[in-house]
């Protein structure tokens, strides 16, 4: 026993010792400092010893350094560890997925995320139902399942001209594949009554936010999540359970759900009171997130080496349905060409789109344009601006969910420059 | 049990003339069954104890009762004051007395203030048991919250000075935009957001 300790120490010192060697020693050239004249094959600067973390959950390389950050200029978590609103980076984004790590938050006031323990968590579905049911997570698990890709964006997702990346313009949507169960199939299952018209979805957290989501919502496509990219979802997204209500935005997707109430009215609960409005164009577009795209590469505060050939790189998703088309501008919104779809095109999901682009060094402005499968076009800032715009009165602001287009400016520098004004 | 009585009481022919509304009958009313029997049925005072959901007509709410003069009290020992200011107002937390909007105001013109801008009583009755006080949420007896719901209402005129409410007569309070609201129209699946916005 004790001989193991000491081998295990001498182990450790001398790993400490290559480790700092190597340290030190690092001084090959990095791939990418590309110098013809004394040319070098690639070769790693160092290696990565095993670990038990490394063996356990992995982790991504110390060269990427990619992160979230607090929305909005809003400190999260603040000093009594609070969370608010935390933006992905979609500057970096690849595919369609965004990692859970890295997946945006919201939140209905400020949350002290709930740390819940699975075994003891329950859902009770009740109400206006034949037979109300208790599910323990164990319960679900046992139900038929479903997995499917779905976008969520936060309401308040908008670009604004002081922000200069896609983090701040774009950064409260993000994209996971999620797995759990239909709610239809639960509400099947409890036995609705013909007059129930809404599912009040209520979660567990200290306000116990709840959202009225309408009856043809729920029987429709609403899932109660266990699932999250391949692994239970995240703390952060509602661990152990969360409602996800495609395309609807952000704060009908219930986390820590811990109920389902089937009712006869609109119930003007918690989250509704935010949705309170006597204007019925507001009222109709507060469910469902309109056509919308950005570019991810290249977008604000990013950099182009120099003139020639690049790739144009981006997201589009609508909460009507799949991504039908995306088209895009480099001559800020004169002239359009179609991009091409990249993977598949989900319903309510993020859709990657890309466009070979040849950049002649000019200055320019690139923007893009999704089409969705029940033909809604994501509008200019123009139009949007034009739509609410009353008796001779511009409007400057974009009411509701604001999917209007986003240009990026390219300097003939190469710099990259948030063009809204 | 009826499905017995009446096939007793049939004769060979009408039976067979019937037989395929009986099949009919049966299917829909398994359709009400479950179809995987997997979770539990809870009991009578488990849905009450987790049914914090009030909606428009009350039928949630629990017996209890509070008054104006009590919830004064309680805004203050609650520390609802330190948050919203000692008149519901100039605090951090939103505000909660209605701004001025002259004789007349339209009710939309008191600012977005939810004892008054609430269609429903039932909803500030709702929001303040589910979510305050901040850090001790859930903490609050129904009587008080019942009163702090009252003193909010007197603050913004909607009931008089000594009102006193309770699961019956909190309801029934008819609050200035009860109707002056829109609800969302009929959501169906691959309805475009608004036909007319700018597509």
């Amino acid at each position: 026993m004790s001989q193991k300790k000491t081998d295990r120490r001498e182990f450790l010192k001398r790993s400490a010792a290559v480790a700092g060697a190597v340290g030190l020693g690092a001084v090959k050239p990095a791939i990418g400092q590309d110098n013809a004249n004394t040319p070098v094959a690639p070769e790693p600067g160092a290696f990565i010893r095993g670990s038990d973390e490394m063996t356990a959950y992995g982790t991504r390389s110390r060269f990427v350094d990619s992160v979230r950050i607090p929305h909005g200029g809003r400190e999260s978590p603040d000093s009594f560890g609070l969370d608010f609103h935390i933006a992905t980076p979609l500057q970096d984004s690849v595919g369609e997925i965004t990692p859970s790590s890295l997946h945006y938050m919201g939140t209905t006031r400020g949350s002290f995320v709930p740390d819940i323990d699975p075994d003891e968590h329950r859902l009770m579905v009740h109400g206006m139902v034949d037979n109300p049911i208790v599910f323990s997570m164990e319960d679900l698990k046992r139900m038929p399942s479903v997995t499917r890709n779905h976008f969520i964006e936060c309401a308040g997702n908008r670009s604004r001209s002081q922000h200069t990346s896609i983090q701040q313009t774009h950064g409260m949507t993000s994209n996971a594949e999620w797995t759990g169960v239909l709610l239809s199939t639960v509400l099947k299952e409890a036995g609705v009554h013909a007059d129930a018209d809404w599912v009040v979805a209520e979660g567990v957290e200290e306000v116990k936010g709840a959202s009225s989501i309408p009856m043809a919502k729920a029987m429709d496509d609403c899932l109660l999540c266990y699932g999250m990219n391949g692994e239970p979802v995240r703390p952060q997204q509602g661990f152990p359970l969360r409602l996800l209500a495609p395309g609807f935005e952000g704060i009908f997707n219930v986390k820590w759900l811990r109920r389902i109430k089937v009712v006869d009215e609109y119930y003007m609960t918690y989250n509704d009171f935010g949705h309170l409005t006597r204007d019925p164009v507001n009222a109709a577009l507060g469910y469902q997130i309109g056509p919308k795209s950005v570019i991810t590469y290249p977008s604000g505060s990013q950099q182009l080496p120099g003139a020639g050939f690049y790739e144009i790189g981006g997201l589009a998703w609508s909460g009507g349905g799949r991504v039908s088309r995306v088209e895009i501008s480099t001559d800020g919104g004169r002239s359009w060409k179609d991009a091409d779809i990249r993977g598949t095109a989900h319903p309510m999901a993020h859709t990657r789109f890309s466009y070979e682009w040849e950049w002649d060094g000019a200055e320019c402005e690139l923007q893009s344009r999704c089409i969705d499968e029940i033909g809604q076009i994501q509008p200019s800032r123009q139009q949007a601006l034009d739509f609410w715009s009353t008796n001779g009165e511009r409007a400057t602001f974009v009411k509701g969910q604001d999917n209007s287009i986003q240009p990026w400016r390219v300097a003939s520098d190469g710099s990259v420059h948030n063009a809204i004004s | 049990m009826r499905l017995a009585k009446q096939w007793t009481a049939l004769n060979t022919f009408r039976t067979l003339l019937l037989l395929p509304l009986l099949v009919v009958g049966v299917v829909s009313v398994q359709a009400q069954s479950p179809t995987y029997g997997v979770g539990r049925t809870p009991t009578d005072n488990e849905i009450r104890l987790w049914d914090i959901a009030i909606g428009p007509k009350g039928e949630e709410l629990p017996v209890g009762s509070g008054s104006v003069d009590m919830g004064s009290e309680l805004y203050l020992s609650k520390g609802c004051a330190g948050c919203h200011g000692t008149l519901g107002n100039g605090g951090m937390a939103p505000r909660l007395i209605k701004r001025d909007a002259g004789p007349n105001a339209d009710p939309w013109d008191y600012g977005r203030v939810l004892p008054i801008r609430s269609p429903y009583a039932t909803t500030v009755w709702d929001f303040i048991n589910r979510a305050m006080p901040l850090g001790a949420e859930g903490t609050l007896t129904p009587d008080e919250v019942y009163s702090l719901t009252a003193y909010l209402f007197f603050l913004n005129d909607v009931v008089e000075d000594g009102t006193e409410l309770n699961e019956r007569t909190l309801p029934q309070i008819q609050m200035p935009n009860r109707t002056n609201w829109e609800q969302v129209p009929d959501w169906l699946p691959g309805q475009p957001r608004l036909e007319g916005y700018p597509y």
